[in-house]
C-alpha cells in the first residue's frame, strides 16, 4: 500500500519538473545562493563582522567595503553575509518548530471529533491576533533571547499549519482506502502518520515554505524594535536598527540588510508558489 | 437569518472568551515574580510584597483567573503601574494616530489594489499582468519598517516634504497631525497592497467568464459598465473580507511603523511596555486588538448577508 508513490509509477524526474517552473527554479536558486553565502561567511567574508576600526566609520560603499562601513566601521558587506546565517536559523527553527506543533494538532483535531472542538477554538483565537503583536507578547512573557525569539515565532505560526492540515485530514480520513485500513484492524496512530501524513506533505511544504519566509519579516521586525535577540547580535533586523540613526547620513547601512531580507523573503515566496503549481496542480494558481 | 447571527454571535464570544484565556496564561508563564520584574532589581521585599497584593498576585491561579475575569466583565483593563493610569485611558489617548494610520494606509493599498488588481485580471496573461503578478511578490516581501526608512530619507530628508518623524508636539493642529502620518501610512499601505490585488485579480477573474458577463456584452453593454458593474460587483465579497482583515492586521504593521516614524500609538506604547515589562499594558493592548479583529470578522460576516442575496441561512 505504501509503494504506490514511490515505485512503478512513470514520472518525470524532479529536477526536469523544477526547471520546467521558471518562478520556482529561481526562488530555488536564489534561496541557495543566499545560504551557501551566509554557511560560508567565514571563508567569504573580507572582515570579521564586529572588527571596529573608528577610522573608517561610515565609509560609502567601495572596493574597499563592498556595502560601505557602519557607524563602528564595521563592514557592512561582511556583517550583512554573517547575519544572514542567525536570520536564516531563526526563520528555519521556527518553521520546523511551528511545522512539529501545527501538524500535530491539525492530525489530532482532524481525527478525533471531541479534540476538534478545543483545538479549533484555540487556533480561531491564536490567529485573532497578529503575528507580530503575538510574538512581542511571547517574548516579553519568556525573556528576550534568541531560543525564545524561535519559540514564539513557532508558536505564532503553528495555527497556520494546524488548520490546513485539520481541514485536509477531514476530507483524507473519509477516503475509501482510509476506511479500508481502519477495517483491516490498522491501529489509528498508524493510519494517521502513513496513511493521511504522507498525503498531506504538498500541502504543508508549500505552507512551511511560506510561514519561512513570515517568520523571518517577523523576526526582522522583533530585532528592529529591539524586542528580540540582543541588540550587539548582527542579525538583518538588528542591523536596521542600528543604521537607522543615519539615515540620510550613510544610507548604505540600512539598505543592504533590507535588501538582504526582500531578496531572501522574496526567493522563499517564489518557492512557495512554484511548489504550490507544481505538486498540486487543482490548487489555485491565480492567487 | 437570525439563527445564523445567533450563531455567529455565540461562535465570536467563545473565540473572545478563548482570546482572553490566552491572554491570561501568556502574562502568567513570565518566568519570575512580574512584582519583583516590574519593580527592578533596587525594590524591597516588603515593595514587591505590596504590589503581589495589589495585583493579586498572592492568590492561586484559578482565584486569579475568575478575577480577572470579573474585572473585564466590569470593563476594567487593569492599571499601568509605570504610567500610573488605567490601561483603557492610556490606550484611548494613544489611539488617534495609530486609528488614523490604520485608516489611511487602508485607503492607500485600496487606492492601488483595486484598479491594479481588476486590470491585471482584465488583461490576463498580458505584459501588466505579468509585472503586477511580479510586483505583488516583492512588495510582499518588503518589511515595511525598512519601506518607511527609504521613504524618510528620500521624501523628509531629502526632499523634505514630510516630516521626518513624530505627531507634530502637543499643540499641532489636525492637519499638521495627519502631515505626519503621510509616510508612515504609505508604507504601511504600499506593502499591504499585494494581498489585496492578489485576491481582487483572483477574485475578478472568477467572475470574468460567468454568463451575466457574456450576456452583458453580447446586448452591447459598455465594456467599462461590464467590468464595473457586472463583474466587479460580483467579485466584491472575497475582496471585503481580505481588506477587513487586511485592516484588523495591519495593527501589527503599525506597531513597528510607528516606531519608525515615532509616532505616540498604541503600537510605540506596547513596544515600550515589553521594554519596561508593564504587563497589564501588553495584556490590555493584546486583549484590545484582538477584539477589534474579531468583531472586524464578525463585521464582515454580516456584511455579507446585507450585500449578497444569496447568502442566506
Amino acid at each position: 500500500m505504501a509503494a504506490v508513490s514511490s515505485a512503478g509509477v512513470d514520472t518525470p524526474r524532479i529536477s526536469t519538473l523544477i526547471l520546467q517552473r521558471r518562478t520556482l527554479a529561481i526562488g530555488l536558486a536564489v534561496i541557495a545562493t543566499i545560504t551557501l553565502l551566509a554557511v560560508l561567511a567565514p571563508l567569504i567574508a573580507p572582515y570579521a563582522p564586529n572588527k571596529l576600526s573608528i577610522v573608517n566609520r561610515l565609509k560609502p560603499p567601495s572596493t574597499t567595503w563592498f556595502f560601505g562601513t557602519d557607524e563602528f566601521g564595521r563592514d557592512v558587506f561582511s556583517r550583512t553575509i554573517y547575519a544572514g546565517q542567525l536570520s536564516l536559523l531563526v526563520g528555519a527553527a521556527a518553521t520546523t518548530l511551528a511545522a512539529v506543533v501545527g501538524i500535530t494538532l491539525g492530525i489530532v483535531a482532524g481525527f478525533f471529533r471531541k479534540a476538534d472542538g478545543v483545538v479549533s477554538r484555540i487556533i480561531d483565537a491564536m490567529m485573532a491576533f497578529p503575528d507580530i503583536l503575538l510574538a512581542i507578547a511571547l517574548v516579553a512573557a519568556l525573556g528576550p533571547s534568541l531560543a525564545t525569539v524561535i519559540i514564539a515565532l513557532g508558536i505564532v505560526y503553528a495555527p497556520r499549519l494546524a488548520r490546513v492540515v485539520r481541514a485536509s485530514t477531514l476530507v483524507i480520513r473519509e477516503l475509501p482506502y482510509v476506511e479500508a485500513a481502519r477495517a483491516l484492524g490498522v491501529p489509528t496512530w498508524r493510519i494517521m502518520t502513513r496513511h493521511v501524513l504522507r498525503n498531506l506533505v504538498s500541502p504543508i511544504l508549500v505552507q512551511a515554505t511560506f510561514i519561512f519566509a513570515y517568520a523571518m519579516l517577523a523576526e526582522a521586525g522583533l530585532s528592529f524594535l529591539g524586542v528580540g535577540v540582543s541588540p550587539e547580535v548582527p542579525t538583518w533586523g538588528t542591523m536596521i536598527a542600528s543604521g537607522r540613526q543615519y539615515v540620510g547620513q550613510a544610507d548604505w547601512v540600512t539598505i543592504f540588510p533590507g535588501l538582504a531580507i526582500i531578496l531572501t523573503v522574496l526567493s522563499l515566496q517564489l518557492v512557495g508558489d512554484g511548489l504550490r503549481d507544481l505538486l498540486d496542480p487543482r490548487l489555485r494558481k491565480d492567487l | 437569518m437570525s439563527r445564523y447571527v445567533l450563531q455567529r454571535l455565540l461562535g465570536m464570544l467563545t473565540v473572545m472568551f478563548t482570546v482572553v484565556t490566552i491572554v491570561f496564561i501568556i502574562v502568567r508563564v513570565a518566568p519570575g515574580d512580574p512584582a519583583a520584574v516590574m519593580l527592578g532589581p533596587d525594590a524591597t521585599p516588603a515593595d514587591i510584597e505590596v504590589l503581589r497584593v495589589r495585583l493579586g498576585l498572592d492568590q492561586p491561579l484559578p482565584i486569579q483567573y475568575v478575577y480577572f475575569l470579573a474585572q473585564l466583565a466590569r470593563g476594567d483593563l487593569g492599571h499601568s503601574i509605570f504610567l500610573d493610569m488605567p490601561v483603557a485611558s492610556a490606550l484611548l489617548d494613544r489611539a488617534e494616530p495609530t486609528f488614523f494610520l490604520t485608516l489611511f494606509a487602508i485607503l492607500i493599498a485600496s487606492a492601488i489594489a483595486l484598479p491594479v488588481g481588476i486590470m491585471s485580471a482584465y488583461r490576463r496573461g498580458g505584459l501588466f499582468d505579468q509585472s503586477v503578478t511580479t510586483l505583488t511578490v516583492l512588495a510582499a516581501s518588503i518589511p515595511s519598517f525598512w519601506l518607511g526608512l527609504i521613504l524618510i530619507q528620500v521624501f523628509a530628508v531629502r526632499l523634505g516634504w514630510f516630516p521626518v518623524a513624530g505627531y507634530g508636539g502637543p499643540d499641532a493642529s489636525f492637519l499638521t497631525r495627519m502631515s505626519h502620518l503621510v509616510l508612515p501610512a504609505t508604507a504601511l499601505g504600499v506593502v499591504s497592497s499585494a494581498l489585496i490585488t492578489r485576491f481582487t485579480r483572483a477574485s475578478m477573474l472568477d467572475v470574468l467568464n460567468d454568463d451575466y458577463v457574456r450576456t452583458a456584452r453580447s446586448k452591447g453593454m459598455g465594456e467599462l459598465r461590464v467590468v464595473m458593474k457586472h463583474a466587479f460587483k460580483n467579485a466584491l465579497i472575497p475582496v471585503l473580507t481580505v481588506i477587513g482583515l487586511t485592516a484588523a492586521l495591519l495593527v501589527s504593521g503599525a506597531v513597528v511603523t510607528e516606531t519608525v516614524f515615532s509616532l505616540p500609538g498604541v503600537g510605540n506604547l506596547v513596544v515600550s511596555a515589553v521594554l519596561r515589562r508593564d504587563y497589564p499594558v501588553i495584556q490590555g493592548a493584546l486583549l484590545v486588538i484582538a477584539a477589534i479583529y474579531v468583531l472586524i470578522n464578525f463585521g464582515i460576516d454580516m456584511l455579507y448577508l446585507m450585500i449578497d442575496p444569496r447568502v442566506r441561512y
